[in-house]
């Protein structure tokens, strides 16, 4: 039921949000923003605190005037459309649920507003929205009465009872510790593909939008940087801070010499490089060559010598940290330059020590390519702290 | 020794509170306990003997009757008059961003600010140079009240408001409901307990007021100034009467108040 979302092209799009831009004052707080989020796709929408997404969210919720642009939902033109004329509801970052009415009265708010349903029929759907958030037995009780996480799945059913077009989610799960919160991401997972509604999920935790997400949007500063399935931004970067933001990568200085057949061939620290056409952004001249630590696998020097593996040679284990299911190392390079290697602990091989001379070995197709000009470590300091 | 340290660090606070309690209280008691006294004679204050009279033959003091239901219909039409007033210059001055808003704001609280001596007599001097000289009276006392409790319930149903988060409104146009709607399903159930509380707290106010009420009262008498005539010959014991009721009304109230918060907010099942 759930169309896969791919990229800007993605089909069926139902909401598309072009040329946005929202300023307070002289703040611009969204930049000439242009989106497209397929019907049916569970859209996250990724970026450091403050770069904009309860802004872009409030205005798709009709809270907030662009100061320029249009929002289309199905095509049709709703940029000046009240809230209450919006097919779209919002589970808000601090719920907002009525204090003065009970969890059952918060559930049918909407409904009753839209008087389109019997008192009957109106029971029944309320009745049926709290078993699907499992509060049936709370039905009665103020909001006060709850505890975080059932506040917020009264602010979900409040929001999903009425089917709308498109529910935004603001950072729904902030306030949960992180049991609970992994609970709630699978539990709104199971919701979201059980009613097929369009759900625009914002969070800053880069781990859970890449569970939760069939695209993600990564929003930096009012623009979005990228925007793809987990797999493809996480596997092909195509700016430093999507690199660094989500997971982490080794970026290293190199030159792109030639193309060949679907290879980049690079020069980095004095060897050659093979960069995979398909991972890589078709650049010349200086580059960042990017591989994620996970995908380097370390090898005593002149070991396993295989020809289809890029290597880089003359390293040294500096800090070795046993974290469980693997070990990360830090590997000082000739250069001075510190990079990462996570190995799993299979107990195949044995652990390397501090102070081991090491190669660093990895495919061509887990390469990617990076424009030189931009900062190696943007994002970085953000991406680390989830 | 230490034993009645212990008991004291243990108890203290509570035996400091009860005397407090007990210091707030004493001139309540005093007044019910005399609504059932039988004095010797009529400038006695004493507690003579037990009776029911007082209560039988509240309005036999000439005037006092008159002069209560005089206090209560100006207490509820200004308290009527101010509250609506006092609630919509709330919700402007906490809603609406307009030329002169914080000016507004110091405003209003110079009634309260100023020694009510000082506003009666020049609230007579006004009332006398716009011609009301011979008509001093009832509507006089109306427009000085309605005036001094306004401030009181601009302050107070402020507070309620400014303590109303704005994104239950926005929830509530995110869930379908008009500008209309919002008002009276949202902002208006959550704003109303400090409107309640304007209302008591103005009418109580009206009530109670004797300085500025004399001044611009002319031949007419409410409940305070009969107690303060009275009390020139010995107050007659149903006084204490009046005041009795108007303590178990208001204890009442209260008490109804929070009984009624109670059941409503707990959970009928679960
Ligand atoms: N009403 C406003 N007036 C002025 N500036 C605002 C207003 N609302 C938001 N901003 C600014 O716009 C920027 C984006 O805010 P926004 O709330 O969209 O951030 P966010 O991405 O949701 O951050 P967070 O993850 O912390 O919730 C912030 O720098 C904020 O200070
Ligand atoms: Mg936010």
């Amino acid at each position: 039921m759930v169309e896969q979302a791919g990229g800007l092209s993605g089909g069926g799009a139902d909401l598309q949000i072009q040329g946005v831009t929202k300023r307070f004052g002289d703040f611009v707080a969204v930049d000439d923003l242009h989106l497209q989020v397929p019907e049916g796709a569970f859209f996250a929408l990724l970026g450091a605190s403050g770069c904009g997404k309860t802004t872009t969210l409030r205005m798709v919720a009709g809270l907030e005037r662009p100061t320029a642009g249009r929002i289309l939902l199905g095509g049709d033109d709703i940029t000046d459309l009240k809230p209450y004329r919006r097919p779209v509801n919002t589970v808000f970052q601090s719920y907002a649920l009525f204090p003065h009415l009970s969890v059952e009265d918060n559930v049918a708010f909407g409904l009753r507003r839209q008087g389109k349903v019997s008192k009957g029929e109106l029971r029944t759907k309320v009745g049926e929205m709290l078993e699907l958030v499992e509060l049936q037995q709370y039905a009665a009780r103020r909001p006060a009465q709850l505890s975080g996480g059932q506040q917020q799945r009264v602010a979900l059913a409040r929001a999903l009872i009425n089917r709308p077009r498109v529910l935004l989610l603001d950072e729904p799960l902030g306030a949960l510790d992180l049991k609970l919160r992994r609970a709630m991401q699978l539990e709104l997972k199971r919701i979201q593909t059980d009613v097929g509604i369009t759900f625009i999920h914002v969070t800053h935790d880069q781990e859970e939008a890449m569970t939760m997400a069939d695209t993600i949007a990564v929003m930096n500063a009012g623009v979005i940087e990228q925007m793809g399935a987990p797999e493809e931004l996480y596997g092909h970067p195509r700016s430093t801070f999507v690199a660094n933001f989500l997971g982490q990568s080794n970026l290293i200085s190199g030159v792109v010499k030639s193309k060949q057949g679907d290879e980049f061939l690079t020069e980095v620290l004095g060897t050659t490089v093979r960069a995979s056409k398909v991972t890589s952004r078709d650049l010349e001249g200086d580059v960042w060559v990017g591989v994620r630590p996970e995908k380097v696998i370390l090898q005593r020097p002149g070991e396993g010598r295989q020809e289809e593996l890029n290597r880089l040679s003359g390293g040294r284990v500096s800090d070795v940290s046993f974290v469980g299911v693997s070990t990360q190392y830090l590997v000082r390079m000739a250069s001075g330059q510190e990079l990462m290697a996570f190995e799993q602990n299979t107990g195949e091989r044995r652990p390397f020590a501090v102070g081991d001379d090491v190669d660093l070995t990895w495919l061509a197709e887990h390469t990617f390519l990076l424009d030189a000009r931009q900062d190696v470590r943007a994002g970085a300091e953000l991406g680390d702290g989830e | 020794m230490s034993a009645i340290r212990n008991w004291l660090g243990a108890h203290g606070v509570m035996l400091f509170g009860l005397l407090v309690l007990a210091y707030l209280c004493t001139p309540i008691v005093v007044v019910v306990l005399m609504s059932f006294n039988d004095p010797a004679s009529r400038l006695g204050y004493d507690f003579d003997g037990f009776t029911l009279d007082n209560w039988t033959s509240i309005c036999d003091p000439y005037q006092m009757c008159s002069s209560v239901g005089k206090s209560i219909q100006i207490g509820l039409m200004a308290t009527g008059l101010a509250t609506l007033l006092g609630s919509l210059m709330a919700f402007a001055m906490v809603r609406h961003h307009f030329r002169g808003r914080s000016t507004s704001n110091v405003l209003i609280f110079l009634p309260m600010a100023s020694p009510e001596i000082v506003l009666g007599s020049s609230l007579l001097a006004l009332f006398v140079n716009a011609g009301f000289a011979g008509q001093l009276g009832f509507w006089t006392i109306f427009i000085a009240h309605v005036m001094f409790c306004l401030s009181f319930v601009v302050i107070t149903v402020k507070a309620r408001l400014a303590g109303l988060d704005p994104r239950l409104e926005q929830a509530a146009a995110d869930l379908y409901a008009t500008e209309w709607q919002t008002f009276w399903r949202v902002t208006f159930p959550l704003v109303v307990p400090g409107i309640v509380a304007a209302a008591l707290l103005s009418f109580s106010l009206s009530f109670d007021d004797f300085i500025i009420t004399n001044l611009t009262s002319g031949q007419t008498v409410t409940f305070p100034m009969y107690v303060w005539g009275a009390a020139q010959r010995g107050v007659p014991m149903q006084v204490n009467v009046i005041g009795t009721i108007m303590f178990v009304l208001a204890l009442s109230m209260v008490v109804g108040g929070s009984v009624l918060r109670r059941v409503r907010e707990a959970p009928a099942r679960g």
